[in-house]
């Protein structure tokens, strides 16, 4: 897709990259088909605030076709430019494809809305809701960073988010303590990645057979458990207290974000500081340095010192247990009780999350951020009626990842030595 | 697991007299049975159903109520303990071999039969899987594959006006195409883009199975008609395997496919030069390319076949499992399960066999366990998964049992030497 062209003085080569401009003609053309091809009369209805808040902002009413219309004009003005810019050997900035993206967005929420039965989209619910759906898969994506970082493929993100919230509902349960519940879900998710570490680093398993197994494992285990323990126990075992929301003093005000971001449980904002904490640990420490340097060149790594397989053992083992933390979401945060394989192939979407985000801790979580949007915008377009069938919804996350991963949708390259098991 | 486990090579410094020779190959003999083939495996399994033992005894209440009275009388939990297991590994027997509760042979051996109907597909399915990792490369997308199989193939089963004999033959063809088609999309971006088929095809499996159930939630696609279900049509009387031992058994005419399946297989990776490269490819990708081999389209290949068997199983269990219409769920796990089979069967067509045959008698005789003593059909995903998982690791039974490691330094024959 990209071609190294030689200027000829040779004294500076430009990379040249036509991926930008083939994906916008792409959405460009699909946007017009949709929006313009098969348009109705009816209007959008966007709600700003939940009904309960103080400040109500009033609704925004629009008709579907004109905003869908001029959305497609305003796609195919930007992607005329990054043509051009593509032609004149220079990149579409970053700006640019963000204003592509939120036009799109409006535009295909405007046209989804107006077709629909009622046709109104609370935002505020939409993206209170895009939150709780990624919590989850902020916790997993930020373990799946840390141990690709250190070089060991996380794939029992699933199963240490599945265990995460087993336990935490038994010892909540128990205890009657959120906190314990906390705690047991960490420990949960800590004793998988001890298992994924043991197997990989000292046994030289490969990585991701053994994370896969642990997933099978833990579902058989869990549901096992479940059926033969919970459910004739279930007032004893499986029904834990949940976190109280803690509204934050002053920030909780603010209109839109407000309840979105700072009306949550602890446990949310545990997930902020999870994200900083990673990103400034992983990249302003000294424990940060090493940890990536094991998982780009361990042979250098060794060289200078740094015990390879501990450092990787004892990371792989923390990222276990911040996915277990994240299991506890499940059943301390949203629902309130475990049940059989409660979540649903999160794990894999927080790996997918991870490759998205370029194996960084803030875009990972983003990329969490997103595909819980979308995740939720699915769950919003069928309460309203709309035409889009809710499985391609669905889809998006994956095949925006397969799109990543295969190089489509910026580049991707993740730590060298991932995956590699270092024998001395 | 010698694709997986990286063992030093032993070195050899001058060559042997005859009688060390004689010795060493007896050596090598009682070395290949202790740690690389079949005690392994064995020890892996009893272990495995060892941790199921104390799992089923560990959760039954009559055993939590004797315990609660241990130190009066002991006795008492020892014997519901012992209750718990026999029960369980009896009603097992009779689920998965042979019921000794019917009056004759024919119907006694049906569970065996079952046990087989429950291989077909994962037979199929582990060859699949198993032909990748001969290959160097790891094939998650079996549920994908399947659902795409079963769907494609499966409105070929209901739709198409075909006589008797060709119907299933069209399905099984169809079946394996889309299957091929579905894991050639992760081989084709892995062999141009370097993507990597396992995160691929993880995410394929999502894709897959959204596409297969907005198909079947569609009405004019694959959804019966007159229904809001997500569930197709049954299929065609012309299109279903017929049964091979007669209409009291279960057993169809998949499971031959199956074992020519298993005999094709053999024939390409062990006989044929495609199957030379794919091994190349597997042990030393750059060696191949070295060597002339175009790994570009043995990863190509070597993913479309492994899509088309795993195809196969979902047409299997489309046409000889579930004939009534199927959902979402046609793929029951094999994709996964196949996995599993394939360690097990140390990715050798005959081993993938035997490993297939052995999980087909799991989950016949879970059903059993189930229905007679109330023990949750979990109890044999987690027995296979401590199967692969003890399998995984010889260092750790070796350590467990003391066995001899393979990779030490021969330590009588330097001493002949010296």
């Amino acid at each position: 897709m990209s071609a190294t062209v030689l200027a000829p003085t040779l004294d500076r080569a430009t990379t040249v990259s036509w991926k930008a401009p083939i994906a916008f003609t792409l959405f460009t053309l699909v946007s017009a088909l949709l929006f313009i091809g098969f348009s109705s009369d009816g209007y959008a209805e966007f709600r700003f605030s939940p009904s309960n808040d103080p400040w109500q902002i009033p609704p925004l009413v629009v008709a579907g076709r004109p905003v869908g219309i001029a959305g497609v004009v305003i796609l195919a003005v930007i992607t005329v430019v990054s043509i051009w810019l593509s032609s004149t050997k220079r990149r579409t900035p970053i700006w640019l494809a963000s204003i592509y993206i939120a036009v799109l967005l409006i535009a295909f929420l405007a046209w989804a809305a107006s077709a629909a039965q009622t046709s109104v989209i609370p935002l505020a619910g939409l993206l209170a809701g895009s939150l709780s759906l990624a919590v989850p898969l902020i916790y997993g994506s930020l373990a799946g960073v840390i141990g690709e970082r250190v070089g060991v493929v996380n794939i029992a993100i699933e199963g240490q988010l599945l265990f995460g919230a087993f336990s935490s509902a038994i010892v909540a349960s128990l205890t009657g303590s959120v906190w314990a519940g906390l705690i047991a879900a960490a420990i949960a998710g800590v004793l998988v990645g001890m298992t994924l570490a043991v197997f990989s680093i000292t046994y030289f398993v490969d990585q991701i057979i053994i994370g896969v197994v642990l997933n099978v494992l833990i579902v058989g285990l869990t549901s096992f458990l479940y059926s033969e323990l919970l459910t004739p126990n279930a007032a004893a075992l499986n029904t834990p207290p949940r976190f109280d929301v803690w509204p934050i003093p002053g920030l909780a005000e603010i209109p839109l974000i407000g309840p979105m971001l700072f009306r949550q449980t602890p446990i949310v904002y545990l997930a902020y500081i999870a994200v900083f904490l990673v990103w400034w640990g992983l990249f302003r420490t000294r424990w940060g340095l090493r940890l990536r340097s094991v998982g780009e060149h361990p042979t250098a790594a060794d060289t200078v010192g740094i015990n390879v397989g501990r450092t990787r053992f004892w990371n792989v083992s923390l990222a276990g247990g911040i996915a277990g933390i994240g299991g506890s979401f499940f059943t301390l945060g949203s629902v309130g009780a475990f049940g059989q394989e409660m979540t649903a192939g999160a794990g894999y979407i927080a790996l997918a999350a991870v490759i998205f985000g370029k194996w960084h801790p803030v875009k990972a979580a983003l990329a969490a951020l997103l595909f819980g949007f979308t995740t939720n915008l699915q769950n919003t377009l069928s309460i309203i009626g709309s035409p889009v069938p809710s499985q391609f919804m669905l889809m998006l996350p994956y095949v925006v990842t397969i799109l990543a991963v295969a190089g489509f949708v910026g580049v991707s390259r993740g730590p060298a030595a991932a995956g590699q098991p270092y024998i001395k | 697991m010698s694709d997986v486990q990286q063992t030093p090579p032993t070195e050899e410094q001058t060559p042997p007299t005859a009688q060390e020779q004689q010795r060493g190959r007896w050596r090598q003999a009682i070395r290949e049975i202790t740690l690389g083939g079949p005690l392994i495996g064995l020890i892996a399994v009893v272990l495995a159903m060892l941790v199921g033992s104390i799992l089923i005894a560990a959760t039954d209440p009559k055993v939590a109520a004797a315990a609660g009275y241990f130190f009066s009388r002991p006795g008492d939990t020892f014997a519901a303990i012992w209750e718990s297991i026999s029960g369980a590994y009896t009603a097992f027997f009779r689920g998965a071999i042979y019921n000794f509760n019917r009056p004759d042979f024919a119907s006694g051996i049906k569970p065996l039969t079952e046990t087989l109907t429950f291989a077909t597909p994962l037979i199929a399915a582990g060859l699949g899987v198993g032909l990748t990792f001969r290959a160097g490369l790891f094939n998650i997308g079996g549920r994908g594959q399947m659902l795409l199989g079963a769907a494609i193939g499966g409105w070929i089963g209901f739709a198409a006006p075909l006589p008797i004999v060709l119907h299933p033959i069209v399905v099984v063809i169809v079946g394996m195409a889309a299957g091929a088609f579905w894991a050639g999309i992760a081989g084709v971006l892995k062999a141009y883009t370097g993507a990597h088929e396992v995160i691929v095809t993880i995410m394929l499996n999502y894709v897959g199975y959204y596409l297969v159930f907005w198909m079947l939630s569609t009405k004019g696609l694959l959804q019966a008609p007159g229904s809001n279900n997500p569930k197709s049509p049954p299929m065609a009387e012309t299109a279903v395997f017929p049964p091979l031992l007669g209409d009291q058994y279960n057993l169809h005419a998949g499971f031959l496919i199956s074992i020519a399946a298993v005999v094709v297989v053999w024939w390409i990776l062990e006989r044929s030069s495609l199957g030379f490269s794919f091994r190349a490819v597997g042990l030393n990708p750059r060696a191949a390319r070295t060597a002339g081999i175009d790994t570009k389209r043995v990863t190509i290949i070597a993913m479309c076949m492994s899509g088309a068997l795993l195809g196969l199983a979902g047409v299997q269990q489309v046409l000889g499992t579930v004939t009534t219409g199927f959902s979402a769920g046609i793929d029951a796990g094999i994709g996964f399960d196949a996995i599993t089979v394939a360690l097990l069967g140390r990715s050798r067509p005959w081993g993938i066999l035997a490993a297939a045959i052995l999980f087909g008698a799991f989950k016949a005789g879970g059903y059993s366990m189930q229905a007679a003593e109330g023990i949750q059909i979990d109890i044999v995903t987690v027995v296979q998964a401590l199967i692969v998982l003890f399998l995984a690791a010889p260092p750790l039974i070796r350590a467990m049992f003391r066995l001899p490691d393979p990779s030490a330094p021969r330590r009588k024959a330097k001493a002949v030497k010296a």
